[in-house]
């Protein structure tokens, strides 16, 4: 895994010495809110609505033991004893004290963290598939380019006023678990003719105008990698509008321009800036490649494994659901999910923290990693030392065997924290959660994305869920829209919405009419409700909710 | 023809801890949305806006957020402001963790 260099270590540490000055300043009432407000989000730090949060950076998704221990320590210290993991693979914290910050954001750069460019109109944390360099399905480890982009983009002077924020996402594998498609830039790891390159994509996003990306480029050749995002940011930076911030991000520029006309004129600036990356950057890759070179994994017999699969049906449940295939037959990846039914989606308490810590470091290789799902994956693990991990996992309470299922659901913080909400989103995820698991239904239903926004910004993905669901503000009240059949996989698409929206204590009967409607109509059990959906689309559904007038209604 | 004036408070956040905190008629700043001024005329709310906002160093973000009498003091109309009242729906933290003075 990557450590910084002395390079790391002293911009992170000015940055940090910088920002407790300006909040010396702010405190002294040298500066007023409107000059210190653009510090404060370079910084990361957001003012919501019962409290500071502070979003802190999870480079692609990856941990080490320590700083898990240390973002635990955080936690107790100075929040409320917890952590909210993302869907941009970040950690919030949602309760610091403003004359706190600059300590926490000096014990971050303790273990080589920081919450630089987690906010504002600049290139943020740059996401990668949460499975990277342990996937049986991948081309390439991710992480290395994705650190790559990390030192090239962070304080990048002519990238620190883009027309709006700017998300990259980068996946080594076919199988897109890092949603690159709804991303302002995808990048795809492929291999042709021996020779490791990348699809591009551009013009991604959801937000209150959903678009899937486009391919900019099928195959770019890795050493062309910097210049071409450097082309691809320039031209957005130059075309992107900036007198409507709802048209600002890179997804109009492309729609309004067109892909071909967007195209070429990043060709065009890719020709003239090519010659001046000299190799330089690739000369660093290869140092930071280096340093991602895959742990010393340690050969275990699977005797003990198989023996446990088949006296111990809990462990079986759970190896069932919340395993994926390693590339060495004889490890697994472990997804724990921080998804107990009725819990807050993405919340880990300090002790879980510390628990997933000790994990990582004596099962695990001492790596952690944060899904976009709002999960915690333990990337290498013998299947050997499996039982051995549920079983600490379960004295925890973090052996939910629900992942890919119902209540594994994305929820974003909603109105019960963010100022931008204009309706809850957790206490839906937690009744749907609840509801389904008091039914009995959830194995039965099968493998299901639901994901939840609170507002039209998106952050629940709630476009790309299998069953999407919106809070807005309908005059006053919470009103919840549906939408149906979205996929934020490599067969991506936006969901539809089905008709008129539901109020608050109506959702919850509203997703148990749909998936009834499901177990009804699909053709067998293998059939997931996407598959259903796609197959029938979306009339029967709509039926099943709103009677048999739904054409009209909708 | 402009809208009839709804009485309102003025609320904000506190500088340091960034808690909801509430302007009340003595000019004070309460953690309590019933110990805040009920705004019945316009002018005045204005002018205790104004107020408000003359206090960065205390506070941030001030604003007018539409509230009603109620028998304990002034309540909020939206529930976005009655979240602000409480905190969050799930963890009994902010406003309904601990009784503030």
């Amino acid at each position: 895994m990557y450590n910084y260099s002395d390079f790391d270590e002293a911009f992170v540490r000015a940055r940090a010495a910088q920002f407790r000055a300006q909040v010396e300043r702010r405190l002294d009432g040298s500066l007023t809110e409107d000059e210190f407000r653009p510090l404060r989000l370079m910084n990361g730090l957001y003012l919501q609505l019962h409290a500071y949060m502070l979003r802190v950076a999870i480079p692609y998704g990856t941990l080490r033991a320590d700083q898990m221990r240390q973002l635990a320590m955080i936690a107790e210290r100075w929040d409320k004893g917890y952590g909210h993991f993302t869907t941009r693979q970040n950690i919030q914290f949602n309760w610091p004290k403003l004359t706190d910050v600059p300590d926490i954001i000096d014990a971050l750069a303790d273990v080589q963290m920081h919450a630089i460019q987690t906010s504002g109109n600049c290139i943020r944390n740059v996401t990668a598939d949460h499975f990277a360099g342990a996937a049986a399905d991948e081309v390439a480890d991710p992480r290395p380019v994705a650190e790559l982009i990390r030192q090239w983009s962070s304080d990048h002077a002519e990238f620190q006023f883009l027309p709006r924020k700017f998300k990259i996402a980068i996946t080594g594998a076919a199988a897109d678990r890092a949603v690159i498609r709804a991303h302002d830039i995808g990048l795809q790891i492929v291999r042709q003719d021996g020779e490791i390159g990348f699809k591009v994509l551009v013009g991604g996003g959801l937000g209150r105008t959903p678009m899937l990306g486009q391919v900019i480029r099928d195959f770019l050749p890795q050493a062309d990698l910097l210049p071409y995002l450097e082309a691809v940011v320039s031209t957005y930076n130059l075309l992107g509008r900036r007198d409507n911030k709802y048209k600002a991000r890179i997804k109009i520029t492309v729609f309004e321009n067109g892909i071909e006309a967007f195209r070429a004129a990043t060709e065009e600036e890719f020709a003239r800036i090519r010659p001046q990356f000299t190799g330089v950057d690739q000369a660093l890759l290869a140092g930071i490649a280096a340093q991602f070179a895959p742990p010393a994994f340690v050969a275990k017999p699977v005797d003990f494994y198989e023996k446990s699969l088949a006296v111990d049906p809990l462990f079986a449940a759970w190896a069932g659901q919340n395993l994926t295939a390693h590339k060495r037959a004889d490890h697994a990846i472990v997804t724990i999910s921080i998804k107990a039914h009725g819990q807050t989606p993405g919340d880990a308490s300090a002790d879980q923290m510390r628990l997933m810590a000790d994990l990582a470091e004596r099962y695990g290789y001492g790596e952690l990693r944060i899904s976009h799902e709002q999960n915690v994956i333990l990337p290498h693990v013998a299947r050997a030392d499996l039982p051995s991990v549920h079983a600490e996992l379960l004295r925890a309470g973090l052996a939910t065997a629900n992942v890919g299922l119902l209540s594994d659901i994305i929820a974003c913080p909603g109105m019960d924290y963010c100022a931008l909400a204009t309706a809850r989103s957790i206490p839906v995820a937690q009744e749907l959660a609840t509801h389904f698991q008091a039914l009995g239904l959830e194995q039965e239903i099968g493998a299901l994305k639901i994901k939840i926004s609170g507002c039209i910004n998106a952050c629940g993905h709630h476009h790309v869920g299998h069953i999407g669901i919106l809070g807005l503000d309908r005059a006053g009240v919470e009103n919840y829209q549906i939408t149906l059949g979205g996929d934020g996989t490599e067969t991506a698409a936006i969901g539809e919405r089905a008709g008129p929206g539901f109020a608050y204590d109506e959702v919850v009967p509203a997703i148990e009419r749909i998936l009834r409607a499901y177990l009804d109509l699909r053709a067998d059990r293998q059939e997931t409700f996407l598959q259903a959906y796609r197959r029938l689309g979306a009339q029967p559904f709509k039926t099943a909710l709103y009677g048999e007038g739904a054409r009209d209604a909708a | 023809m402009s809208r009839k004036f709804t009485p309102k408070v003025v609320t904000a956040n506190d500088l340091r801890a960034g808690d909801v905190i509430y302007l009340t008629a003595a000019g004070q700043w309460s953690r309590n949305h019933s110990e805040a001024e009920l705004l019945e005329d316009e002018a005045i709310a204005e002018l205790r806006l104004l107020s408000a906002m003359g206090q960065g160093d205390r506070v941030v973000g001030p604003y007018l957020a539409e509230a009603k009498a109620g028998p304990n003091g002034p309540e909020p109309v939206h529930f976005r402001e009655a979240f602000r009242t409480r905190g969050p729906s799930n963890y009994a933290h902010g406003k309904q963790e601990v009784a503030h003075v």
